[in-house]
């Protein structure tokens, strides 16, 4: 895999011949465990394992959720409660697997704006990128319809909002949302396809991390260095990578001990911090909560969807060009799934020739600049829209794209990159010092 | 690929394409029930008719009954708001059209084409009923709030968007892109009005 010399494998006793010449499972394990990685990888290159294990979790205490929840409109919000109260062990579960989607979400915006400062998501890793930007895809949609089970205010008017945006397709739009919901609202029949495809859903997940791992498997890992592994010969591949299998599993497993403390001490003491109140009143289609409010996660495409209204320029203007097929609704909903899409061809969008942001001195403010914009489109999602905030989350939208479609675009070829180190094995020594005849790291005088 | 006829093309392409051509349709009708059982069920559809009793509506107020799973309005409105609702010109609305399946397709939203006629038939402007779901993503609009409010009666305003609606149930303002629809719906007797 991934063209670096590297150990293979060799069956050594009978037994592993004999399953080797039928099924060289092992073998498959093995350059798995055992594929070198570049040795320069910081501590942004955990959230992997974190993700991993976040999607192993939910489906553990997903699968047990399910053997006791109830999807019915008239029971689901009771089978919650008889979780909370009667179920040995069940609020544990309960609040592990809530607040487990926030782990996920954590995990993801960290994995995915990783990406996006290393340029992650360059020649030859695009596939491994738009492979995980369907995962991102399904866990939102899994998450959406996970939210909607427990039939309270919020699953109830959250899975109106939600499914209304299908309706605001030209011409088949109502037909598409009355066949989601399978019928004229929100009721029993979207309940019980909700529970089916939230069941399904990680389960697609966990096929497609597995083309995701297999994807850059064969290109082999990106680095903070941006620079490739040399694969030239086994001696400077030796230099330049270590395998994964120990010293990189170890290294993740630290980092999600850190992180599943800060998780426990959620879990533990303010399990329902991230949840919204509202979702303890039982649904009533007759009543819409003073404010809908999604999950912190969705908040900044909620924004998004919010940020258009009719007396936008560029709404009035597709409006106009389409002879008033795309209006407001229409608009907000494009915007909504396009500030994805962007995020999806940033591969192309992304002119520059160096992969890293550490070397490319405007680069880094611009995307500095779109984390804080990403947290601005979080806040202001969840306000109200009155007053000063759909100003600032237009303002915020407009930076989105305009990242994505204009200035990465613009940067490749105005932007005078710094010199990038030749190789990984350098780029390493800079940072942690030249390895001694032990092979212990000393540390270098520049530290 | 030999061939020992003249025109080797014909019988294999003729096959080929038979064979796919209904693979496909065949592919196709297996799937389409896989699909088609997420539309709505039979008795789904068959819960489409419901009668309201509105005698006990005072003027100036509004009851709010669940039909089809969606809440339906039934205002009857005072003279305040019918005159508001009058003085307003189609210039001044987002949408023009009626929104009303009682009407001919493109009847204008003018304040009496939003109303519906008595028993008698004389449509005064009093009853306003009007599907209560946000034109723009499905909540539920507060009655007697938002901008078009007229001495606190009448209009409706969204909590979800922010979309504003004037006291015949228009759009006025804010992300919604037609009015508040309107129920098929008629009085059977003097007090009785069925939806559906």
């Amino acid at each position: 895999m991934s063209g670096i010399p590297h150990d293979h494998y060799e069956p050594k006793s009978n037994s592993e011949k004999w399953l080797h010449s039928r099924l060289p499972i092992i073998e498959l394990l093995y350059n798995t465990l055992m594929i070198p990685t570049p040795k320069n990888l910081n501590w942004m290159w955990i959230w992997g394992i974190v993700l991993a294990f976040a999607l192993v979790l939910q489906i553990v205490t997903g699968v047990i959720l399910a053997m006791h929840y109830v999807p019915n409109a008239d029971l689901a919000f009771a089978s919650i409660e008889q979780i909370m109260r009667n179920v040995n062990s069940g609020w544990a579960i309960r609040y592990i697997h809530m607040n487990g989607a926030s782990l996920f979400f954590v995990a993801v915006y960290a994995h995915i704006f990783r990406g996006l400062y290393y340029g992650s998501y360059k020649a030859p890793r695009e596939v491994t990128w738009i492979i995980g930007i369907l995962i991102y895809l399904a866990m939102m949609a899994t998450a959406f319809m996970g939210y909607v089970l427990p039939w309270g205010q919020m699953s109830f008017w959250g899975a109106t909002v939600i499914t209304g945006l299908f309706g605001a397709i030209p011409l088949v739009g109502d037909a598409i949302q009355t066949w989601l919901l399978g019928g004229p609202s929100v009721d029993n029949a979207t309940l019980n396809r909700f529970l089916s495809l939230h069941f399904l859903l990680p389960f697609v997940i966990a096929g497609l991390v597995i083309v995701h791992i297999w994807a850059f498997h064969t290109t082999g890992n990106g680095n903070p260095a941006g620079v490739e592994v040399r694969r030239t010969s086994r001696k400077e591949a030796d230099a330049d990578t270590l395998p994964f299998w120990p010293y990189f599993v170890i290294k993740d497993l630290f980092a999600l001990a850190v992180v599943l403390v800060a998780f426990f001490a959620v879990v533990g003491f303010m399990p329902n911090f991230l949840g919204h109140p509202d979702n303890y009143i039982e649904a009533n289609p007759l009543i819409t909560p003073a404010e809908i409010v999604p999950e912190w996660y969705f908040l900044p495409f909620y924004a998004i969807l919010r940020a258009f209204d009719g007396e936008v320029w560029v709404v009035i203007w597709a409006s106009w060009l389409t002879g008033g097929i795309v209006d407001a609704k229409l608009f907000g909903v494009l915007a909504m799934f396009g500030s994805i899409v962007v995020l999806a061809l940033v591969p192309w969008l992304d002119t520059s020739s160096v992969r890293s942001g550490r070397y490319r001195p405007s680069f880094k403010w611009w995307f500095w600049l779109l984390g804080f914009d990403f947290m601005v489109l979080m806040w202001s999602g969840a306000r109200p829209i009155e007053g000063i905030y759909p100003y600032i989350a237009l303002v915020a939208t407009s930076y989105w794209f305009a990242y994505f479609l204009i200035i990465l675009p613009l940067l490749g070829i105005f932007e005078k990159p710094l010199p990038t180190p030749a190789t990984i094995e350098e780029d390493f020594n800079a940072h942690y010092g030249k390895p001694d005849a032990d092979g212990q790291a000393a540390a270098s005088p520049a530290e | 690929m030999s061939h020992t006829e003249d025109d080797p093309s014909t019988r294999r392409d003729f096959l080929y394409y038979a064979t796919g051509g209904v693979g496909a349709v065949v592919t196709g009708a297996a799937v389409w029930p896989l699909v088609n059982q997420m539309n709505p069920s039979a008795d789904v559809v068959a819960a489409s008719k419901l009668r309201v009793e509105v005698d006990g509506i005072e003027l100036g107020t509004q009851l709010t009954v669940l039909f089809l799973g969606k809440p339906v309005f039934i205002r009857r409105r005072t003279q305040i708001e019918i005159e508001d609702s009058e003085a307003v010109t189609l210039d001044d609305l987002i949408d023009t059209d009626a929104q009303n399946p009682n009407l001919p397709d493109g009847a204008e939203a003018t304040n009496l084409n939003r109303t519906m006629p008595n028993f008698a038939g004389e449509n005064t402007g009093e009853w306003l009923v009007m599907i209560g779901v946000c034109t723009h993503l499905g909540c539920i609009p507060l009655n007697e709030a938002g901008d078009y409010t007229v001495d606190g009666v009448g209009g409706w305003f969204c909590p979800c968007h922010g979309s504003h609606y004037d006291t015949a149930g228009r759009i006025r303002r804010g992300p919604a892109p037609e009015n508040l629809w309107i129920p098929v719906a008629q009085f059977v007797d003097e007090s009785t009005i069925v939806l559906g």
